[in-house]
């Protein structure tokens, strides 16, 4: 600590310099922390995935339909526990900007599948009753307001309006929330009954299956029966996890994975080679400093171990800010409707304070050993 | 100086060549000397004659090619790098031509740079400081950053520095060598107190006669070998 004016007095000397290369990293761990949240978001369902639950779609596609009747044959397949049905409404509310999802399901078995759901007996006998009733996550109650009671009048770019209407209106009946960490509850569900009598087109059909299976060692198993059982038939099947499902739903927009590592490695490489070349002149600049430093009996450790401070202070002064500004954007979620999951996870926020001490260390790595091996003759001659 | 005092610079037919290219440049040819405790003596010469070598090899700032520095009875021509720096730190205070100051420190952090490889507390370090910067004189400009200084003023900021840990030995490269003749006079004024109230041993290395004349002995320095008068 008592070297701290040493590091802090040299990283004023010239403060312009100083602040751009702050800068520099700061935009870059804002990226990174953005695009951690983003692809937080957009795996979401494969990171909350249960291992028994499986997901049954048509095999052409997944914007391809199934008949509701598979329902009945599915939950005769042996080893499978329960069935619900779903499909993609992708309702907007009032506004194109407040689209949200919107699912169509029956209570029971939805209830039954996703247990993570837990909603209240009379919420339930309420949605049971109510043919419109709707069940609304508690992120969306609060993004828009919403009370139970309200009607809620939804369009959507899909299926339209019901027919002679100008929206679909939905009652909610009561609102969810979720047992499970990073669990989505910006969503609503609705009744497929109600839904299948308003659409004008695909009556009968559904968009997919996810099922139960009562022992998950069993669910390939589970999941090679079903896909036969429905072979050569004008719809056939792919059976699949939910994890692997939920990975082949976000990959629709590209390998996430490898364009967040992508865009992060290229942005990083950029501020490596911006703050090595600030610390390389900032050296270069005070040689004879340096040598008056290791006159006075700095060792050459000494001195290595203050440029390498000086240029860690610079990257994670930037790599903080940018850190902390991602986790305020993301918390405040902009995305909050298309991606309820958008969010900065803990282990990403430590990861980016490693990168950033990591990309002090090897930006300031070369000019410390520079100025660790500066021969104080040599260095004095310099006046 | 007592006139039994014991020697405390021992160099003993010590030789240093450079190599440039092809060509080996010898500075300093089999040279002895001997610098007693509680000396100031004054090392002259012309430019290139070798002075600045023979101060660095004194100080531990450079090796010999060949020969023996001894320092109050160590052989510091036998230390490692770091085990120098270490001895450096403990027995050598320098002074620069060109002060040699942080520009981004004040006076008093500048000062107390040597003390931050001790072993004392921030509060003794202070009080270290607020003493080396009395005795030179500029204790009314201890937070006063060097551009806000004058040359005599920063070469004093020098000395405080030089002096703050109690070095064994003081060296000084051409200490009014930047100075005019008033700030200079000022300065030698200084390390002759330094000396003969302190009991400083000094090395200083000057081409001016003006300043040689307030050491308490002169030796010239030519083509590598050392002569008690200004060689024809």
């Amino acid at each position: 600590m008592k070297f701290l004016s040493l590091v802090i007095g040299n990283l004023k000397r010239k403060k312009l310099r100083t602040v751009l290369t702050v800068l520099s990293a700061f935009i870059a761990f804002l990226l990174f922390g953005l695009l951690c949240a983003l692809k937080e978001g957009l795996l979401a369902g494969v990171n909350i995935a249960d291992a028994d639950r499986l997901v049954v779609r048509n095999k052409i596609t997944l914007i391809q339909p199934l008949p509701v009747n598979y329902k009945n044959r599915i939950a005769t397949i042996p080893g499978v526990d329960a069935v619900a049905p779903l499909t993609w409404f992708g309702g907007i509310y009032q506004d194109p900007k407040n689209f949200f999802a919107t699912i169509p399901v029956d209570p029971e078995t939805f209830l039954d599948v996703y247990r993570e759901y837990p909603i209240s007996a009379e919420t339930k006998s309420e949605w049971l009753k109510t043919r419109n009733g709707a069940i609304v996550g508690e992120a969306l109650m609060k993004k828009f307001g919403w009370k139970v009671g309200d009607i809620i009048p939804l369009t959507s770019p899909i299926w339209g309006q019901p027919e002679g209407e100008s929206a679909w209106q939905f009652k909610i009946v009561g609102t969810y929330d979720t047992t499970k960490k990073g669990g989505d509850t910006s969503s609503m569900y609705f009744r497929w009954d109600y839904f299948d009598e308003g659409k004008v087109e695909q009556k009968g059909l559904i968009g997919w299956l996810t099922l139960r299976v009562k022992d998950k060692d069993q669910a390939t198993a589970v999941a090679k029966a079903i896909d036969a059982e429905f072979a050569n038939s004008p719809y056939e099947t792919v059976t699949e996890g939910e994890g692997a499902f939920a990975s082949s739903f976000a990959q629709q927009v590209g390998d996430i994975g490898t364009i967040v590592a992508g865009v992060v490695g290229a942005v990083f490489f950029t501020i490596l080679l911006v703050a090595g070349n600030t610390m390389s002149q900032s050296v270069r600049e005070r040689t004879e400093e340096i040598g008056v430093l290791k006159a006075m009996g700095f060792n050459n450790g000494l001195i290595l171990g203050l440029v390498l401070a000086e240029s860690c202070a610079i990257a994670l002064a930037g790599g903080l800010i940018g850190l902390a500004m991602a986790a305020v954007i993301s918390a405040a979620n902009p995305f909050a409707t298309v991606l309820p999951s958008f969010n900065l996870p803990d282990r990403d926020l430590i990861r980016g304070i490693i990168f950033a001490l990591v990309l002090g260390l090897v930006a300031g790595a070369i000019p410390a050993i520079q100025a660790m091996r500066l021969q104080i003759a040599t260095a004095l001659r310099r006046n | 100086m007592s006139k039994d005092s014991k020697p405390l610079v021992n160099i003993r037919s010590v030789s240093k060549t450079f190599h440039r290219g092809s060509e080996d440049i010898h500075v300093l040819d089999n040279l002895d000397l001997e610098v007693r405790e509680g000396e100031f003596l004054a090392l002259m010469g012309p430019s290139g004659s070798g002075k600045s070598t023979l101060l660095n090899l004194i100080g531990g700032l450079d090796r010999a090619t060949a020969g023996s520095v001894e320092i109050g009875g160590q052989r510091i021509d036998q230390f490692s790098d770091r085990q120098l720096a270490a001895w450096r730190a403990r027995h050598v205070g320098f002074v620069f031509q060109f002060y040699n100051l942080m520009p981004v420190l004040t006076a008093e952090r500048n000062v107390e740079l040597p003390l931050l490889l001790t072993h004392l507390s921030k509060s003794q370090r202070k009080e270290h400081v607020r003493i080396a910067l009395d005795v030179v004189g500029l204790s009314h400009r201890t937070r006063h950053y060097p551009r806000t200084l004058s040359g005599g003023e920063q070469q004093r900021v020098g000395i405080a520095r030089g002096i703050v840990t109690d070095p064994t030995i003081l060296l000084c490269d051409e200490p009014t060598g930047d100075l005019d003749r008033k700030s200079g006079d000022e300065i030698l004024s200084l390390l002759q107190a330094l000396n003969k109230e302190h009991g400083k041993t000094i090395v200083m290395v000057t081409h001016d006669p003006h300043a040689s004349a307030r050491a308490s002995r002169t030796v010239h320095l030519d083509k590598g070998q050392l002569y008690t008068e200004a060689p024809e």
